[in-house]
């Protein structure tokens, strides 16, 4: 670590890496879930790929982590042994994947978001991370267009498909509003040109959303009731505790087991 | 029975510019678009190609294997057809 990076700005800078982390890595177990399931098989391969470019990244986000904490911890330990109440991850993501339609919806708020973040990001002021956030963007280009074009086929196909992608869409929208909080962590990185402010990402994602629901003929959720609240310090729905369940339970059933 | 997947589609993928377009399989896929992605994710994930084509299966004019006698008959025959009558210079590749 370079010595002007203050310890305050270190311990803002972890948590920040484990929120990019987190993020990536439960929304990348919850695709994994679709292995084997995929409505077809050439989309189960492109979920399968999808779900490996978020743990490939997650992976990157929490080994640098590790590093920035320098307490010894690697992506591993972060990854498999830590409870529910210390994951960072966004509540939209943890959502159980209930259909291809919820998926899907659930993928392209993020992928959206990500893009913008990661377009952000490649100008960090900390090397590592711009690094990271330029070869991550690259990734997510696909993973938008794919995302994309399945809301617009969705939204724009039968009768039920236009149903179903509408519920999801519906549903899914209120873990939309935590995407684009700021809180100290946030504030004080971006004072130091590290990362960008959440809220700053909101107008042109709101533009390419409502532009792809138009194309899609889906209809923009308005006034919806936000009860998502504080993912980035813990707080997660029942459906965090399941999933971690099943991720750790091998690396800690055989702590020390190699593979 | 009705098949269920998607319409077919026959994939091309080039390994490097300028090299020629080879046949690798085929996906399913609704539409082009999803065609193309699918190839990508199924012929070119590890960054085998760097163009890819898709066909719609049933746009391929093929041979069938009734026409293997007559259609593909090289006429072995009629020697002329095989130009074998004069001497290679040296050096030119064959």
């Amino acid at each position: 670590m370079s010595s002007k990076i203050s310890n305050l700005t270190e311990s803002h800078l972890f948590e920040y890496l484990l929120r990019l982390g987190d993020d990536r890595l439960i929304l990348g177990h919850r695709l994994s879930e679709w292995c084997g399931h995929g409505p077809i098989l050439e989309e189960d391969i492109a979920l399968a790929n999808v779900a490996l470019d978020c743990v490939g990244q997650a992976k990157s986000f929490l080994s640098l982590a590790g590093k920035v904490e320098n307490k010894g911890r690697t992506e591993d330990d972060l990854s498999y042994f830590r409870e529910a109440v210390e994951f960072r991850n966004l509540q939209l993501l943890e959502q159980p994947n209930i259909d291809f339609a919820y998926t899907i919806a659930r993928q392209f708020f993020y992928d959206v978001y990500s893009y913008f973040l990661y377009e952000e990001l490649s100008k960090s002021s900390f090397d590592e991370l711009a690094g990271l956030a330029v070869k991550s963007l690259k990734e997510v280009k696909y993973h938008v267009r794919h995302s994309r074009e399945w809301i617009l086929r969705l939204g724009d196909g039968t009768e039920e498909s236009h149903a179903k992608i509408q519920e999801a869409v519906n549903e899914r929208w209120r873990f939309t509003n935590e995407l684009f909080e700021d809180d100290i962590v946030v504030e004080s990185l971006s004072g130091e040109g590290v990362v960008v402010k959440n809220s700053n990402l909101k107008t042109s994602w709101n533009e390419f959303v409502t532009d792809t629901f138009e194309k899609a003929t889906i209809v923009k959720p308005v006034n919806v009731i936000d009860y998502s609240k504080g993912s980035r310090i813990g707080n997660h729905s029942e459906y965090l505790g399941h999933l971690l369940a099943e991720m750790q339970i091998v690396a800690r059933s055989f702590p020390d087991a190699e593979w | 029975m009705k098949d269920s997947q998607h319409k077919l589609w026959e994939v091309f993928v080039q390994a490097k510019t300028g090299a020629p377009h080879e046949h690798a399989g085929s996906v399913h896929a609704a539409d082009s678009e999803i065609a193309l992605q699918n190839a990508r994710d199924v012929f070119s994930r590890r960054n085998e190609a760097v163009s890819l084509w898709v066909v719609p299966s049933d746009q391929i004019v093929a041979s069938t294997p009734e026409d293997e006698g007559p259609f593909f008959d090289p006429a072995n025959d009629k020697i002329y057809r095989h130009p074998k009558f004069y001497s290679v210079p040296k050096g030119v590749r064959m």
